[in-house]
């Protein structure tokens, strides 16, 4: 039986949009993380979006977070993805900004595995060199005490 | 028994090449606060929604999740249509079969596409057969300059029949705000535009467009107490083709006629009675790829004879002031956003029968159009509005 191999290429720009650009903006510029909050239910949206998804309005009300926050859950990979370029073993987790309603997806890194926990309070660090991306973020390690 | 259901509201973005200034959910976004606001609803009225695009322009699969924010369909009832370039016109289908169910008595459908995202040219060549056609033939261009070629030498038409179809709708074009070309064109300039494959010129062909259309539809009771002027939707039907024709596959008569419109329409005419569909029809908003398509395509409409349609446009009956328009929007040619092309003709025709289209409204009184939908070798949909249940 023959089969064709066949292969595809396809080179896309996605848009941030209007909501996620003054984000990334404003993470490069000032490594400041804005979240938007829904008038109406008070719902905290970080990263930002332009609607609250259970009330529809189109959100305005930016506010600035701190950065901190409280670790949701966690788990480590240990095989390599093509798609991804960074090299396994990889921690990440789902963090709770102070002051967001919602979950940030990042890295974790600076922490031992058996010190990884649930509750964890966590921080951000920064790249040096920002170009405007989440990755601007490079990953939240625990406060340091003090 | 089906309810008897009514377009209620229509809402469109503005179309551009790129809306870098926006992601698919704002821009979506756009096009269903306008169609809530023209039906002066919120979400939470809609019981269901539909919507499509064609995923692979966006580079995202699973559009349907993706755009929950900008439609309001969160924990709504619905589903995601795609039928290629019918796209849009199936998301209205579908839009009435759902609320013609009598499950849900509103329902908001919306199709869009965000063209600035990829080359949709090199998207769309996977249509084509990858053991049989890939390696010849790819793309719509060359595959609507033969149906063209074919059509000139079936009926006589010159090329300043396919030059005056295209200065009509850049005309339309002009006059509606929410259309992306507005070139101002003369019957010079459109014979003097670049070849890409004869006879098809650059300007015939139509371009590639951001943007989004919604439409909110109602049963009959509903309707009636959201619209005081609701359109009422009075039936709708689609056919299919085989795969996309290459050379060599049928023969080249077959290839003038797109089977699928001609099956669809005659099915739409047959089970609402109308005989004489030139005289029983006042407006036409027709899917047509190129600007030749509509001389192609309205004899498969049963409107005229193959041999008479480039006379109607020399006689200026599909003229934005003619007895029987055709796309006085300006139609796909001017204004391509795929997922929502299909969407557009429907509410485009919806709004000439309200009397509500702005600068482009027909002069004369629409009591009765027809909206269509055409992908290469795909679905083709026909849609009946009129004004009067």
């Amino acid at each position: 039986m023959l089969l064709f191999p066949g292969k595809i290429i396809m080179d896309y720009s996605h848009a941030a949009g209007r909501v996620g650009s003054r984000f990334l903006a404003e993470l490069k510029k000032s490594k400041r993380l804005l979240a938007i909050r829904c008038r109406t239910c008070n719902r905290v949206y970080i990263p930002p979006r332009l609607t609250c998804k259970t009330c529809f309005h189109n959100m305005e009300d930016w506010i600035e977070l701190d950065g901190r926050g409280t670790l949701l859950t966690y788990t480590t990979v240990y095989y390599g993805e093509p798609v991804l370029d960074r090299e396994a073993p990889t921690t990440y987790g789902i963090i709770r900004l102070d002051g967001a309603d919602t979950g940030l997806v990042h890295f974790l890194n600076e922490v031992k595995q058996q010190d990884l926990r649930v509750g964890l309070r966590l921080e951000p660090v920064f790249k040096n060199e920002r170009n405007g991306n989440i990755l601007d973020i490079k990953y939240f390690r625990p406060i340091k005490s003090g | 028994m089906r309810e008897r259901i009514a377009i209620v509201g229509v809402g469109q973005t503005y179309h551009k090449s790129k809306r870098p200034d926006v992601n698919d959910v704002e821009m979506i976004n756009e096009a269903v606060n306008a169609a809530l606001n023209d039906a002066q609803l919120h979400p939470k009225d809609i019981d269901a929604v539909v919507m499509g695009n064609i995923d692979f322009f966006e580079g995202r699969y699973l559009s349907d999740m993706w755009t929950v924010d900008g439609i309001g369909s969160y924990l709504k009832a619905g589903f995601k249509v795609h039928t290629g370039g019918t796209t849009g016109g199936t998301v209205a289908n579908c839009g009435f079969f759902v609320a013609a169910s009598g499950l849900f008595d509103v329902v908001l459908a919306v199709g869009y596409q965000k063209q600035d995202a990829c080359d949709s040219r090199a998207a769309l060549m996977t249509w084509s057969d990858p053991v049989w056609d890939r390696h010849i033939h790819k793309g719509a261009i060359g595959l609507h300059a033969r149906r063209a070629a074919l059509y000139m030498r079936a009926s006589g038409a010159q090329e300043i029949h396919g030059a005056m179809v295209r200065v009509k709708e850049d005309k339309g074009a002009c006059l509606n705000p929410y259309a992306h070309l507005k070139l101002n064109l003369t019957i010079e300039d459109v014979l003097n535009s670049p070849p890409l494959v004869y006879p098809l010129r650059r300007v015939h062909m139509c371009p590639t467009s951001c943007g989004a259309c919604a439409l909110v539809i109602a049963t009959e009771k509903k309707a009636k107490k959201i619209s005081r002027k609701p359109v009422w939707v009075k039936d709708w039907t689609e056919a299919h083709l085989e795969k996309a024709p290459v050379p060599g596959i049928g023969s080249p008569e077959e290839e003038v006629s797109i089977n699928a419109l001609e099956t669809a329409a005659t099915k739409l005419y047959r089970r609402n009675g109308i005989t004489n569909p030139r005289k029983e029809i006042h407006l036409i908003e027709m899917y047509g790829p190129t600007s030749w398509s509509e001389l192609q395509w309205l004899p498969e409409l049963h409107i005229c004879d193959l041999k008479d349609s480039w006379k109607l446009i020399e006689k200026g009956v599909t003229e934005i002031d003619g007895e029987l328009p055709v796309n006085p929007s300006g139609g796909v040619v001017a204004t391509n956003p795929i997922g929502a092309s299909g969407t557009l003709r429907v509410a485009e025709a919806a709004l000439q029968i309200r009397g509500d289209a702005g600068g482009h409204q027909v002069t004369r009184e629409v009591d009765r159009a027809l909206a269509t939908a055409y992908g290469a070798g795909g679905w083709n949909v026909v849609v009946l509005l009129e004004k009067n249940l």
